[in-house]
């Protein structure tokens, strides 16, 4: 996705990211200590800089890479266990996902446990479309024992999925060819969303056509849906700082309290 | 088996003891976190061991040892699925 200059410039001063002209966006995002930084690192050779995010004492790294003549740039996010927004961790991983729109977003998964990372890859599915799942450390998991059957994985989340060893340098090929594949579009991904109880599923059709009335949102309405359901304060003031809606205006919030 | 089956806050539980998940009445934030650290219906869940005041308790989840505070740990309703100290 090329970005008009206008869009280029409020992404630069919400979130800290700025990407040169043609330069796709690649987020990094997992759970702490499943070697983000380790991918981060070997992706782009050590060229890292840290940017900063404007209000914020977290450092978020950001560093760039060449592959098949495309420039990407790479951002370090937070190591989370979730987006649903309890530590400021979370809330500028949650916010760099929802307001940057990276091209693609890249969830590193400790293969070692695997069920309790996929909670977070399931979060990310609901917000963007354009992700790969990573593996990493599956040299731990193979002392461990594990095997995981990657091609029944893949077919499970609808993304693909790659299996790295960063610290070995196993993967990261792949790795690459599929973020170049994803952002270019000539591979599509089709993430496994989340359907709710009936109730729930119902409340969201209903807030649907409100959401959907909200200008220049880059985002998905049902993960707004959703949010308003949850009641989710701090994610409805990033929303209308970062889209400058007036949220006492903003239809659907009242309605969405009665629900909840 | 002496309990087998009870639904109980996973408070009461002793160590040692293993139970499954039933429900959380719990809301908002702490709902959430629990959720998150993948306390769900459904879920097998340990308790190993008290803290020196009684409080907090620790509990084995998906291979991961989590500490709940019992006033929290009360609003987890749990199915008993085998007792601890007193089967030992």
């Amino acid at each position: 996705m090329i970005l008009s200059a206008e869009k280029k410039k409020s992404r630069k001063d919400h979130i800290g990211l700025s990407e040169a002209k043609n330069q796709f966006s690649i987020a990094l995002a997992g759970n702490p200590n499943v070697g983000k930084s380790t991918i981060f690192n070997a992706l782009t050779g050590l060229h890292q800089h840290t940017g900063n995010w404007p209000g914020k004492t977290v450092d978020n790294a950001q560093g760039d890479f060449q592959y098949r003549q495309k420039s990407f740039i790479i951002i370090d996010l937070p190591g989370t266990y979730s987006l649903l927004a309890h530590t400021v961790e979370e809330q500028i991983a949650r916010d760099f996902l929802c307001f940057a729109n990276p091209d693609v977003t890249v969830v590193v998964l400790d293969a070692t446990c695997l069920e309790r990372n996929l909670n977070l890859a399931l979060q990310v599915f609901e917000i963007t479309p354009k992700v790969i799942v990573c593996l990493n450390l599956m040299d731990e998991a193979q002392k461990k024992d594990l095997v995981i059957d990657l091609p029944s994985l893949e077919h499970e989340l609808g993304v693909p999925v790659i299996a790295t060893s960063a610290r070995q340098g196993e993967g990261l090929k792949e790795l690459r060819e599929k973020i170049y594949q994803v952002a270019t579009g000539s591979l599509q991904t089709r993430p496994r969303q989340i359907v709710y109880s009936s109730d729930v599923e119902e409340a969201v059709r209903d807030l649907l056509p409100h959401v959907e009335t909200i200008a220049n949102n880059p985002l998905s309405p049902r993960w707004i849906a959703l949010r308003l359901l949850d009641g989710d304060g701090s994610f409805l003031d990033s929303l209308s700082n970062y889209l400058s809606i007036d949220r006492d205006l903003s239809p659907g919030w009242e309605e969405s309290k009665c629900a909840h | 088996m002496k309990g087998a089956g009870k639904i109980d806050p996973l408070a009461d539980l002793s160590p040692g003891s293993v139970c499954q998940i039933v429900s959380l009445e719990l809301s908002g934030l702490l709902r959430r976190r629990i959720l998150d650290m993948g306390i769900v219906p459904g879920t097998i869940i340990r308790c190993i061991r008290r803290g020196p005041s009684g409080d907090p308790t620790a509990y084995l989840v998906r291979e991961t040892l989590i500490a709940l505070r019992n006033e929290d740990a009360t609003q987890i309703l749990v199915k008993r699925l085998s007792n601890g100290e007193e089967n030992v």
